[in-house]
């Protein structure tokens, strides 16, 4: 008893997986000790400000700069003329396209960079922004993706007539290109001879992932050494280094890119922003260090925004719900210029996710990438490349297929769910489904909400509805999701050709700590504190005495970044795998302190036993200064282990997620009264961040769902550049979540997680569109876009006649 | 542009600083005094993230302009710790996992600071509106309320055990 005891009491003192471990990071945060990049503050450092375009299409005819430059204080005013000798007028996007860093000749969406200035403060570039003097002459605009296909008007006047672009062939001058997966010919005839089909037009509207810390960067060009250190907001830092090497000419060895401490990512730091090529450039220039940060206005207007998908559906069933056959068409508003943040092969990310937690036999899914007159960008806001876009619509077309064979949603999912027999599970739109059990998850979710008294007093509400007894109708928002994270594998994933592995590099020092370094970069999801537990979990330190250490490309091993989710799925099981480098040397060095046969030790939590003789022992911390002061024939000195891990597959995490709302129908007000969410992320590592996750997520699909949006209007202009007019709910608007889980650990994963963040995203909006929806659904309401604000519902409400 | 010599006291440091007219407050406290724990995250009064605590109330220093503070007494996150160590909300922050990217999270308790000497003894819906002026893009607030009621718990229960 007592050594079970023992045992126990070291399990825990390791603080490893499986933990609520208190975060490391806090120390700093709580008192104001972070260290962001605009807290970098170097001497001599020049601040630059960018002049923008205050038209959405129009030609840029002179741009002067002489009262501008004759300010006291101004250093230099950069345009696309001083960009283009070294050609970074133009930079390449991540989606094959390339895009202006400056105007070059005319713009193309409103707040688009014309010039960047560079002053002795920020004041200064800031007045001086209001001195260049830009003459424009305007061109029409298109922000009707639709009328974009159809439209004379050619936006992209520098490859109007390239036939072929990045991804096949364009039809049209503003069309991109038109990516297909699946069996269109069959899935059209199942359609064609189906007992039962359901078609809609789903639209997921254009959003902006908003971090609170805006975007900049630092560029410090050393002349004497000829070395460029570039601190910024980067979601992926090393792929920054080799983009700015690329750019540059400047040998990547030669450049340091940091990425300090992030105000959260949410898939707006993946990209490169002319403001971080201008900064570069203006260091080079002036030979001082250059700081460049933007304002909230600058982030929403400007930099990369999220979904804008119209995606038109159509499912088929037999007259019993059995689906037949899935079939959709997206027409994707990429704005000015096609900078998707997607890995190469996959222009429309991985939306063919879209046939979701169901067994469907046959689909087809063709996406139409278009040009139009808004900022570009197409980033995954928390999510995993477009399956946002995916959940959003399979979910909705689950409700309008049930609407159409009068049935309950709840039953609908599950005589359609795949079963847990039959993963891995290969979807008809070629993923391979690792692991599930969608019917467990479901049911267990469903009794957790009580769902069929729910229903009871839902029918009662619509009865007490129509006898004029109350003026607020109840919605019932069910959805099942299933995500697909963590990007590679290395042979069909990549960033601008480099493959989507990552890596965990570890050092344990001679008394028994150790540091460990990875190619990821954490803006708020905590990997100094949850990769130290899977470390420790693996090699028997303590995760205490386990410093974990990203974004510095100069020290760290070269990874792809974070994002999509991927940060457990691939550095995790980088770090698991270096882990166990460690540990098999390790057992070597105890094999011979203990003078047996390597064979003969086995492992036990934080030490190598005997076999059969327990009292004959090395621990990790033994043996780790064993490794440094001993001679050991045949095995070299120190303790120290590299992994690039390269993933077999994706994961595929799941949940199921409840949200009872009321709707006010006369004010079209919203009430959540209960949000119940179950997550299925396979192995929990710490199960506090996986809340905290699951909270965070869930509340930006609420504002994604209730009311965020990036709007324009007809001549292009951003009509929600603040946050006065973009969403973000407060904690007043924000319910009280309830969160669940089951666990089915990735069979293919070193220690079977999945990856969390983006779940309560991605499974969030869907759960509150469908509540809106299900309130309408005895009067008819099949499908009304996106977001629900108080207007819209009201609107929803008149529109089916409910206002007398 | 002209500057002008200002009086600020600030974590109980007395300052004089030279700042234009329209220097905002938040620049001198990160750019002058170096203190870099508010921040900047909207410029427009709805974030939060620059809170201070300016002779008794929270003020958000992106929107004010340094002048105006002449003479006022201020504190930032940098001043919230005590001699003994850190301040209860900011050990609570960490127990309840209040935060993640932190980039709120001086803001953040430095409102809460003050809504606790406003209102000692606040329900969970007195929080809530209490830290309205305070986004948060990560935690979704749940965690935040619960670290700043059990801040206001411990705090009561130290003053009891005082007295």
């Amino acid at each position: 008893m007592k050594d079970l005891e023992d045992r126990q009491e070291r399990i825990d003192n390791l603080k490893g997986m499986g933990c609520s471990r208190k975060r490391v990071e806090d120390a700093r945060f709580t008192q104001g000790k972070g260290k962001y990049v605009d807290d970098v503050n170097l001497p001599g450092m020049l601040h630059g400000d960018f002049v923008r375009s205050p038209y959405a299409h129009a030609r840029v005819k002179s741009i002067n700069i002489d009262a501008a430059m004759a300010l006291d204080g101004v250093v230099a005013v950069l345009t696309a003329k001083d960009l283009e000798p070294l050609a970074l007028h133009w930079m390449p996007t991540l989606a094959g396209d390339k895009q202006m860093v400056l105007a070059d000749g005319k713009v193309l969406f409103q707040g688009q960079e014309v010039a960047f200035v560079v002053a002795k403060d920020r004041y200064i570039a800031a007045d001086a922004v209001e001195l260049v003097e830009v003459e424009y002459e305007e061109l029409p605009v298109l922000v009707d993706p639709f009328e974009a296909l159809q439209s004379d008007i050619v936006l992209r006047e520098d490859i109007k007539d390239e036939k072929e672009g990045a991804h096949g062939p364009r039809r049209h001058h503003n069309h991109i290109f038109l990516w297909e997966e699946g069996d269109k010919e069959a899935t059209e005839q199942v359609l064609d001879e189906a007992e039962v089909v359901a078609e809609e037009m789903v639209y997921y509207h254009r959003t902006h992932p908003c971090p609170l810390e805006p975007c900049g960067s630092v560029a410090s060009m050393d002349k004497i050494n000829g070395k460029l250190t570039l601190w910024g907001t980067f979601q992926a830092p090393h792929v920054v280094r080799t983009v700015a090497s690329l750019l540059s000419g400047i040998e990547e060895h030669n450049i340091r890119v940091i990425s300090p401490d992030i105000g959260g990512g949410f898939g707006n730091k993946v990209g490169v922003y002319p403001g971080y090529v201008c900064s570069i450039v203006a260091t080079i220039v002036t030979g001082q260090p250059v700081k460049w940060i933007e304002d909230r206005m600058e982030n929403l207007m400007a930099t990369a925004f999220a979904r804008d998908y119209w995606m038109k559906g159509k499912i088929s069933a037999t007259k019993e719900g059995k689906i037949t056959g899935l079939h959709c068409h997206v027409t994707a508003d990429h704005g000015a210029f096609d900078a998707c943040a997607d890995p190469t092969k996959f222009p429309a990310g991985f939306f063919h996710i879209c046939t979701g937690s169901y067994d469907i036999p046959v689909a087809y899914v063709g996406v139409d990438g278009v040009y139009t007159n808004k900022a570009p960008g197409g980033v995954a806001y928390r999510c995993s490349f477009r399956v946002t876009e995916a959940a959003y619509f399979i979910e909705r077309m689950i409700e309008v297929l049930a609407m159409e064979l009068n049935m309950d949603a709840a039953e609908l999912r599950r005589i359609n769910f795949i079963r847990e027999d039959q993963f891995p599970y290969q979807s008809a739109l070629g993923w391979e489904y690792d692991s599930g059990d969608y019917h467990s998850a479901w049911d267990k979710a469903l009794a957790a909400v009580k769902y069929d008294e729910l229903r009871a007093e839902q029918a009662q509400r619509v009865e007490d509805f129509k006898a004029g007894k109350t003026r607020k109708l109840l919605g019932i928002g069910l959805t099942h999701f299933t995500e697909i994270v963590g990007a590679g594998p290395v042979k069909n994933c990549d960033i601008l050709g480099m493959g989507m592995f990552d890596s965990c590099e570890i050092r344990i020092h001679p008394t028994g700590s150790a540091i460990a370094r990875l190619g990821t970069i954490s803006q708020g999801q905590g990997h100094a504190t949850t990769f130290a537990q899977i470390l420790a979990s693996e090699i028997g330190l303590s995760a205490d005495s386990i410093t974990i250490e990203e974004g510095d490309t100069d020290t760290a091993p070269y990874g792809l970044g974070t994002y999509g989710s991927r940060s457990t799925p691939v550095a995790g099981a980088a770090t698991a795998m270096a882990g166990r480098k460690i540990r098999a040397k390790a057992q070597m060095i105890a094999a011979y302190l203990l003078e047996v046969h390597d064979n003969d030790l086995e492992w036990d939590v934080d030490r190598f036993v005997v076999k059969g003789a327990p009292e004959r022992f090395k621990t990790m911390k033994d043996i780790a200064y064993a490794a440094y002061n001993q001679a050991i024939p045949g095995v070299e000195p120190g303790l120290e282990a590299v992994s690039y891990y390269d993933p077999p597959n994706m994961t595929y995490p799941f949940g199921a997620y409840i949200c009872v709302m009321e709707i006010d129908v006369d004010t079209g007000e919203h009430e959540i009264r209960q949000f119940y969410a179950l997550d299925d992320c396979g192995t929990r590592i710490n199960p506090m961040v996986i809340e905290g996750q699951v909270h965070g997520g869930l509340t930006e699909a609420l504002a994604i769902a209730m009311g965020q949006e990036i709007a324009y209007d007809d001549m292009g202009n951003c009509k929600t550049g603040t946050l006065m007019d973009f969403f973000i709910p407060t904690a007043v608007e924000t319910p009280h979540y309830t969160t669940d889980h089951t666990e089915t650990p990735s069979p293919h994963h070193p220690i079977g997680a999945k990856g969390v963040g983006e779940s309560p995203n991605v499974g969030g909006v869907p759960a509150f569109s469908n509540a809106v929806h299900d309130a309408f659904r005895a009067f008819g309401l099949r499908q009304s876009h996106m977001p629900h604000d108080h207007w819209r519902i009201w609107k929803t409400a008149n529109d089916l006649g409910l206002h007398g | 542009m002209g500057k002008q010599i200002i009086t600020l006291t600030v974590n109980g440091e007395k300052h004089e600083v030279a700042a234009e007219p329209r220097e905002l407050l938040v620049h001198t406290l990160r750019e002058t005094l170096k203190l870099t724990g508010p921040h900047v995250g909207c410029e427009t009064s709805h974030c939060g993230a620059c809170t201070v605590d300016i002779d008794g109330k929270s003020v958000k220093s992106c929107t004010m302009f340094a002048a105006q503070a002449d003479g006022a007494e201020i504190t930032t996150i940098e001043g919230i710790a005590t001699p003994d160590g850190m301040h209860v909300l900011q050990e609570m922050f960490r127990e309840h996992h209040g935060l993640q990217c932190g980039f709120c999270t001086p803001g953040m308790i430095t409102r809460a600071y003050r809504l606790l000497q406003e209102n000692p003894n606040p329900t969970e819906e007195e929080v809530r509106f209490g830290i309205a002026g305070n986004l948060c893009r990560c935690t979704g607030y749940q965690n935040i309320v619960k670290a700043i009621l059990a801040a206001a718990a411990e705090l009561n229960a130290s003053k009891e055990a005082a007295q």
